[in-house]
């Protein structure tokens, strides 16, 4: 092959790797110093590209020249810093201290409300920005065209990296920034006013994102799926290279970006993936990145965790009247409704075998989504390519589910708090891209149709009865493990893992079996969906389904044992109620998760039963003692 | 007969070295005492021989059997309980349950997945409670324990799989005086009764000149003096070192 190509290729990948590094240069700085992984970093990437876009008109209109256009993506970083530092007043200074689980929804909520904040001002369609003035040619190198303005980039990112190295090294603000990054309690004990220098480093990382969308807008059109793709694009990148580290996210950038360049001429299908197989490549060799360095325990550990009450009469009354009122549910109800209920029932055991692992073993899974797609994917593809029937396959659903949590898990468990979420996501998003690409077997981006149960199971009535059985058999078993010794080794290791360990429970043996359960749990309600749903397609692997569950087990309470199936109730009702009188679902849905964190984070459940004592057996949880 | 035999343990932070080729015996049914100011080595020195640090080099031999290395629920398994220096329980359990929880490993039943855990061997527990007198607090969660009832919920837990060796790292830390000399009497009289043999560590030298068999001094990793109480607080090195006084335990 001519050598002139791969030239070209290479220069390609150094200017995907500037852009990569400028948009997670910032989400590493804040992780740095707040501990805080900011999805909302990608709603300033996307706002920066379409602030540009604005801007630039205006003053393109004015006829300022080239100065218009450079200033134009000045101010729109400018502004979006500014948005940060409102992030942080408004939101972050809350959940400094509260559990990642908080920490991520909430900046995901932010996430979904910017999206429909940019929606309703910029519209759905893509915006096309104008050409950088002066840079709106090729070079031709090695006999090959090159655009001008892709070569500037491939100078901006080493440019953005000096110029905080300058910041970091010689200014007093970069200093501290270095020191709350290595230590956070020393900043605090060195008097220095932390509020204002988190404020300061949030307008520094938004600053960032706002100017990498800027700049990004010569050579893609704003569009409102920007964010979630960059923001996933940006954890790989910020996880690589070392939470923390700007240095390592450069670096890990060039990997990924030369990667992608010459990755699509050797594996052109697997694209989407290979950027989350040397992610999860890089954390099981290095567990903290490149350059990173372990974290303290994470902030769950010090707190006394929620313990488990036996049931009491009023408690054992309730749910058998519940359990009653299901079965007679399709006396009464028409179609619709037992529709509903069927989807209840199947995230009630999705939110459920979530908070198995989250709530009672202090696992935070933030792609849960795999597992239930995978076991809808599972059945849907033993019915499709090989006509099994849908018992077989809602029996092999748990299976296939159960046999990817045992495999991810196995490396998951090794880390714990945020960089578990991460690797949790990573493989979440490598299952997403292998349906969403390998077209012939998923059916790619259409998916999969005409999954219809089997002929006895056909009418909605019988398929309702159906579900119910399998979720509540699946509910139940779960239930009774978290009674049984297993739920309380998993909450053993939870509380203390060292004191765990020094009783013979090997802590991450145990995480790693409570995840597959979990897995297996989840994957039987992918199964369940599919049937119900008669086709299949990505979405039920990406990142919203992982969201939702969280969100449930949010909303009904985290550390409760029924939270998660009250949130999935909930949740499934005002979806079906509100998302039909909305064009704003999103801005609803991001509404209610900040509002659970910010007010009521012990959720519906949590909050009842600090309300009724009659329903608790034993005394509330306090503090323990330092 | 020799129970523990730790030799030339040696472990270093980075380029710190914690602990220096330190060596030591402990025989059946003895009261060890490891003595030394903060920052000496001490909590090193247990966490290598319950296996929470693997030492750099040197061994760690149980009845002649090297465990060094192991991880800690392996040394568990092999008959040694302990407890920590910053107390570790599980706080969102009862204080039964902890002991419970315990037991539960001890049979071999720690992953059971259908019998409910708050019945299993909870007469056991409540007599380990009983011995370590706080079985009026059973039904408690440890979250909401004072810091001197975790210790002696430690303790209970530590004999939950009948040890022929404890650690004790500390564990009247944070007790009233006479507390600890309480919580020291019922140590011997358990270790006595059992025969088995104590591992401790104690800043009040009241507390360890009153029931230690035998002390070892270490300072800056290095093992300084051992001998019998009188002879240690007859020694030179050891007086310089405390400057005649007792040391106050950190908070
Ligand atoms: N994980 C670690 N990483 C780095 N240094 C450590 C680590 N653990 C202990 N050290 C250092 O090793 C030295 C010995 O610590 P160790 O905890 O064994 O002391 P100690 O004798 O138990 O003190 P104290 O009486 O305060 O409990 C101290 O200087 C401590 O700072
Ligand atoms: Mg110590």
């Amino acid at each position: 092959m001519d050598p002139g190509f791969f030239v070209v290729q290479f220069l390609n990948g150094l200017a995907t790797a500037s852009f990569l590094f400028m948009a997670s240069a910032g989400l590493t700085i804040v992780f740095g110093v707040t501990r805080i992984v900011n999805f909302a970093h990608g709603s300033f990437y996307m706002l920066g590209a379409y602030l540009a876009y604005t801007l630039a008109g205006i003053f393109m209109d004015a006829a300022y020249g080239a100065m218009s256009f450079w200033g134009a993506i000045f101010l729109a970083a400018v502004i979006v810093g500014l948005l940060g530092i409102l992030l942080e007043l408004v939101v972050l200074r809350r959940i400094y201290d509260a559990p990642e689980l908080f920490q991520l929804l909430a900046t995901f909520a932010v996430v979904l409300i910017v999206q429909d904040l940019v929606r309703m001002t910029w519209g759905g369609e893509d915006l096309l920005g104008p050409r950088a003035p002066g840079l709106k040619s090729f070079v031709l190198v090695a006999g090959r065209r090159f655009p001008e303005y892709e070569l500037a980039m491939i100078f901006a990112g080493p440019l953005v990296l000096g110029a905080l190295w300058l910041l970091f090294h010689r200014t007093r603000f970069g200093v501290l920034v270095r020191a709350a990054t290595l230590d956070r309690e020393m900043v605090g004990a060195l008097g220095v006013n932390q509020a204002l220098l988190f404020t300061g480093v949030l307008f520094l990382g938004a600053f960032l994102a706002g100017l990498a969308g800027a700049l990004q807008l010569p050579r893609e059109p704003a569009n409102p799926y920007m964010d979630v793709n960059i923001i996933v694009e940006a954890f790989v990148v910020t996880v690589i290279g070392g939470m923390g580290s700007v240095t390592g996210a450069f670096l890990a950038a060039l990997l990924i970006g030369e990667l992608q360049a010459f990755g699509i001429l050797v594996f052109p299908k697997i694209t989407l993936v290979l950027a989350f197989l040397v992610m999860a490549v890089v954390l099981i060799v290095r567990p903290y990145g490149l350059l990173g360095r372990p974290q303290a325990e994470s902030h769950g550990a010090a707190r006394a965790g929620a313990g488990l009450a036996a049931g009491t009469p009023l408690q054992r009354g309730f749910w058998l009247a519940l359990l009653a009122l299901l079965l007679v549910l399709p006396l009464f109800a028409d179609e619709y409704s037992l529709k509903l209920m069927i989807e209840l029932l199947i995230f009630g055991l999705f939110a459920f075998s979530l908070n198995f692992i989250m709530g009672w073993g202090g696992i935070v899974s933030f792609g849960h989504a795999a597992y239930f797609g995978l076991g809808a994917y599972g059945a849907a593809l033993l019915v499709h390519h090989f006509a099994w029937p849908m018992e077989g396959a809602l029996l092999a659903a748990p299976l296939v589910a159960g046999t990817a949590a045992l495999v991810f898990g196995a490396l998951c468990v090794r880390l714990s708090g945020v960089y578990l979420a991460m690797l949790t996501l990573a493989f979440a998003q490598i299952v997403y891209a292998v349906a969403f690409q390998w077209v012939e077997f998923t059916g790619g981006d259409n998916g999969l149709i005409g999954i219809w149960p089997a002929s006895w199971a056909a009418s909605r009535t019988v398929y309702y009865y159906l579900t119910l059985a399998v979720s509540l058999a699946g509910i139940g078993l779960l239930w009774r493990f978290l009674y049984a010794p297993f739920g309380y080794s998993s909450r053993a290791v939870r509380d203390s893992a060292i004191r765990a360990d020094a009783i013979g429970i090997d802590p991450r043996y145990q995480r790693w079996l409570a995840f597959t359960v979990s897995g297996i749990a989840a994957g039987l309600g992918g199964g369940l969906y599919v049937f119900s749903k008669g086709n299949i397609d990505p979405e039920v692997l990406a990142i919203p389904t992982s969201v939702d569950a969280l969100t449930m087990v949010l909303i009904g309470g985290v550390e409760t044992v029924t939270g998660p199936l009250a949130g999935a109730a909930l949740l499934t009702l005002l979806k079906d109620f509100v998302m039909p009188l909305t064009l704003y679902w999103k801005m609803v849905m991001g509404v209610l998760i900040l509002g659970m964190v910010l007010a009521f984070p012990k959720g519906l459940v949590g909050i009842l039963a600090d309300r009724l004592p009659a329903l608790q057996a034993r005394p509330a949880e306090r503090e323990r003692p330092a | 007969m020799t129970l523990l035999r730790v030799e030339r343990l040696h472990k270093s932070f980075g380029g710190f070295e914690a602990v220096r080729d330190v060596g030591f015996t402990l025989e059946a049914g003895e009261r060890l005492a490891i003595i030394g100011p903060n920052g000496a080595g001490k909590s090193t020195c247990f966490n290598m021989i319950g296996g929470q640090l693997r030492p750099d080099h040197g061994r760690v031999l149980l009845d002649g059997e090297d465990i060094t290395g192991l991880p800690p629920r392996a040394v568990w398994r092999k008959g040694v309980g302990r407890t920590f220096q910053i107390a570790a329980a599980f706080g969102s359990m009862t204080v039964a349950e902890n002991v419970q929880m315990a037991l539960m490993n001890h049979h071999g039943r720690a992953r059971a997945l259908f019998p409910l855990a708050r019945e299993l061997y909870r007469e056991e527990a409540l007599a380990l409670l009983e011995r370590v007198g706080i079985r009026d607090q059973a039904e408690r969660f440890c979250s909401m324990l004072a810091y001197g009832d975790i210790k002696r919920v430690e303790l209970a837990v530590a004999l939950a799989h009948d040890p022929r060796l404890l650690l004790m790292d500390e564990p009247t830390a944070g007790m009233a005086p006479a507390e600890r000399h309480a919580l020291m009497r019922l140590v011997s009289a358990i270790v006595a009764e059992r025969g088995i043999a104590v591992l401790f560590t104690e800043h009040d030298m009241d507390v360890v000149f009153a029931y230690a068999d035998r002390i070892l001094v270490i300072n800056r990793g290095r093992l300084i003096a051992e001998g019998p109480p009188e002879k240690v607080r007859a020694d030179r090195e050891v007086q310089a070192i405390y400057l005649g006084s007792t040391v106050e335990s950190p908070a």
